[in-house]
């Protein structure tokens, strides 16, 4: 072994190498403040790592990228799991990357002679951006395409540069195929390379130029980089790590619906480290716009970069950096501010909140089963039967082909449950026989395969299909092939119509639609609510 | 620059607790990234809806022992989509009536094989197999007789479902 690794070390130095980065001698009060700089590489890597796995089953264009990621998070085993690391780690990286910055500019590390390394550190910190500005349009929902459509417009309004930036970005005309291509060369072709110079570069200096002393350092024993301070930094990388791992397996990411440039209720927002950006935006209106999207920005940055030509003095020790403290501290105040306040404008979630990245066969009930779903619910059947892995086996498992009966049998069977299978200790149910029906019809659908999707039915759907039902909206109306051709199929609505124009529609049918002699309907507003809801999210 | 050891032993066994804890905590995260990893790229996806049969023509004016290459369209779950594609079968009615539908590929390396009138024989162009009537190898570097797609007959029309290896070379 021993002989192998000589030669080895011999013939490519590989050895000498690793052992002069590990004993780099760091000053005596090098610790846990500077732990943050290994992470953020850390996390640079975990995301080549995820984004390279999700490259495996992604097809970059907009006519598959949904499709595909949707292929990932439903039907691959783990793809929840790496698409929520890739997700999660984007924000985080943005997290550690400003921690880094926040504290080598507390410390003043960016002093002579490591101007260099800092103004490094900056590009790297609008490279972070860069990722998740154009990582952001990539699953192609809603979300996606709306987020960059703006995010072209603002590009538009720099000055002179403005309409090169949106040509080189594939802009000027509606976002498609061509920006979507740059945008994916660009996150997947062009940045990270740059990133892993730049990232190379920025380590050479720091080695070149030795970590930053802090005053008084020059009179004690220097230490050596390894194992203290690799230790500190794995424990930094080891806890950052975990709390991405948990998020990932916790938090949900959403996938909204497919991009729609139609859609004209939709309400765009930036991910959340953009927020204040944005915010920015809505102080200054009319010609000063610009201000507000592009030269206060480019100000920042600028500002940011020239951090060590304004601030020149002698390194002096960091609980004396009364300036730079309440620098960071009214930069803090004023990014949570904007922050908050643009939180506070979102508007509520008015639309149909359905999460695309579960499986979504529910969609694809008759309202009579989907209505079914809602007294199996009410009912509370899972308390005994099981449906597939869910429930609790004292009752049969109800998606297993081999018990199902006919309805007829099924609802003799729920009146009367030991009159048909003797020994049964199951309740009778008591519905009416139309109410029966329904959980009939719903429980006919059941399979092994579609059961955890139609457990995914929202409340909304489930409620909204009684609505549909005790007003006998399929008497004139077809949802996904039954019912009648009366009236107007209603799959498809939410792409007619918007929803004020429905829910006034139920009102007073003939006011919107002349000739049409639908009744009018008095819901409630929380019926109402669910049964728009539910046509909305019914598909095309 | 080689690393000055303390001679204490505290100073060591704190060394060593050091060592240790870098090296467990990379092995546990090595392990959270990769095992989902291995898993996500080699589990299987999850199953969709099994392949159903499809009708690919009228088989009542078939002659004997005498195959005809059939083509017809299957939808197929290819990753994130359902392709329509074209499929070919032979399909040869045997001396008993009873309808057989060979897969269009040789079981050797995949090239495409075809019927031989002369010879009474198909015949793979690529590597000189050569099967039977009825599947088997008669001659040549082909492993196994040809792949039989499952059939159903109903009235004069022949049902396509799943292509099947045999290893068997009788039947």
């Amino acid at each position: 072994m021993k002989s192998i690794a000589d030669w080895l070390d011999h013939r490519t130095g590989l050895q000498t190498a690793i052992r002069q980065f590990l004993y780099e001698e760091i000053p005596a009060s090098s610790g846990w403040h500077q732990v943050f700089g290994s992470v953020a590489v850390f996390l640079f890597l975990t995301q080549a790592f995820t984004g390279a796995l999700l490259a495996f089953n992604y097809a970059p264009t907009p006519g598959d990228a949904y499709n595909s990621l949707r292929y990932i998070l439903t039907e691959l085993t783990g793809g929840r799991l790496i698409r929520g690391l890739h997700h999660w780690g984007a924000s985080m990286m943005i997290v550690v990357v400003v921690l880094h910055m926040v504290q080598v500019f507390l410390y003043g590390a960016y002093k002579k002679p490591r101007e260099a390394t800092w103004m490094l550190g900056v590009v790297l910190l609008l490279l972070t951006l860069a990722y998740g500005l154009t990582g952001y349009l990539l699953p192609w929902d809603n979300r996606a395409y709306w987020g960059t459509v703006v995010t072209t417009q603002i590009a538009g309004q720099a000055p002179v540069l403005g309409p090169y930036i949106q040509r080189l970005m594939g802009g000027g005309g509606p976002v498609g195929v061509v920006t979507f291509a740059r945008f994916y060369g660009l996150h997947v072709l062009l940045l990270p390379p740059a990133t892993l110079v730049l990232i190379a570069i920025h380590i050479y200096l720091v080695r070149k130029h030795g970590v930053a002393p802090a005053p008084g350092d020059e009179l004690l024993p220097k230490q050596q980089f390894y194992p203290r301070q690799v230790f500190k930094d794995t424990v930094a990388i080891f806890v950052a790590f975990a709390i991405l791992f948990v998020m990932a397996l916790v938090a949900r990411v959403p996938l909204e619906q497919l991009a729609d440039p139609t859609d004209t209720s939709y309400v765009p927002r930036p991910e959340w480290y953009f927020l204040f950006l944005f915010q920015t935006l809505k102080l200054f209106s009319g010609p000063l716009e610009v201000v507000g999207s592009v030269v206060l920005p480019g100000l920042a940055i600028l500002t940011l970069i020239l951090v060590p030509f304004f601030d020149r003095g002698k390194m002096i020790k960091v609980t004396r950096r009364t300036f730079a403290f309440s620098f960071v501290l009214l930069g803090a105040i004023g990014w949570t501010g904007l922050t908050l306040a643009a939180v506070k404008s979102t508007p509520k979630e008015a639309e149909v909140a359905v999460d695309y990245s579960a499986p979504t066969d529910w969609m694809q009930l008759s309202p009579e089963e989907m209505a079914g779903v809602a007294y199996f619910r009410d009912e509370n059947c899972i308390s005994c039967h099981a449906i597939g892995e869910l429930g609790n086996s004292v009752g049969p498992d109800l998606t297993r082909i081999t018990i199902h009966k006919d309805a007829a049998w099924m609802i003799q069977h729920f009146k009367r449950p030991s009159a048909m299978r003797p020994g049964s200790s199951m309740p009778p149910i008591q519905l009416s026989d139309a109410q029966l029906n329904a959980l009939a019809a719903f429980l006919l659908k059941l399979n092994p395969d579609n059961a955890t999707a139609l457990s995914n039915a929202p409340d909304f759907a489930t409620q909204g299909a009684l609505v549909y039902l005790a007003n006998h909206c399929g008497s004139c109306h077809l949802v996904n092939g039954v019912g009648m051709k009366v009236g107007p199929p209603l799959n498809g609505l939410s792409k007619r119509q918007s929803r004020s124009w429905v829910e006034e529609h139920f009102a007073d049918p003939q006011k919107l639609s002349p000739g049409s002699f639908m009744p009018p309907y008095k819901l409630s507003p929380k019926d109402m609510e669910n049964l728009t809801s539910y046509l909305f999210a019914l598909p095309e | 620059m080689t690393p000055v050891e303390r001679p204490s032993s505290e100073g060591i066994s704190r060394r060593n607790f050091y060592v240790g804890a870098v090296y467990g905590m990379w092995a546990a995260i090595s392990a959270a990234l990769g095992i989902p990893a291995l898993i996500y790229l080699f589990f299987p996806p999850k199953a969709r809806k099994a392949e159903e049969w499809v009708e690919i023509g009228d088989v009542s004016k078939l002659a004997p022992d005498s195959p005809v290459e059939m083509v017809f369209r299957r939808n197929r779950v290819d990753g994130w989509k359902v392709i329509s594609e074209k499929g070919t079968a032979w399909v040869v009615k045997q001396a008993d009536r009873s309808i057989v539908a060979f897969g269009p590929q040789c079981t050797h390396l995949g090239c495409a094989y075809h019927w031989d009138e002369g010879k009474n024989d198909f015949l793979c162009p690529c590597h000189s197999s050569v099967f039977s009537v009825d599947g088997r190898v008669v001659s040549g570097p082909a492993p196994r007789p040809l792949d039989r797609f499952d059939v159903q007959v109903k009235g004069s029309k022949l049902l396509l479902g799943r292509l099947r290896q045999r290893r068997e070379q009788n039947g």
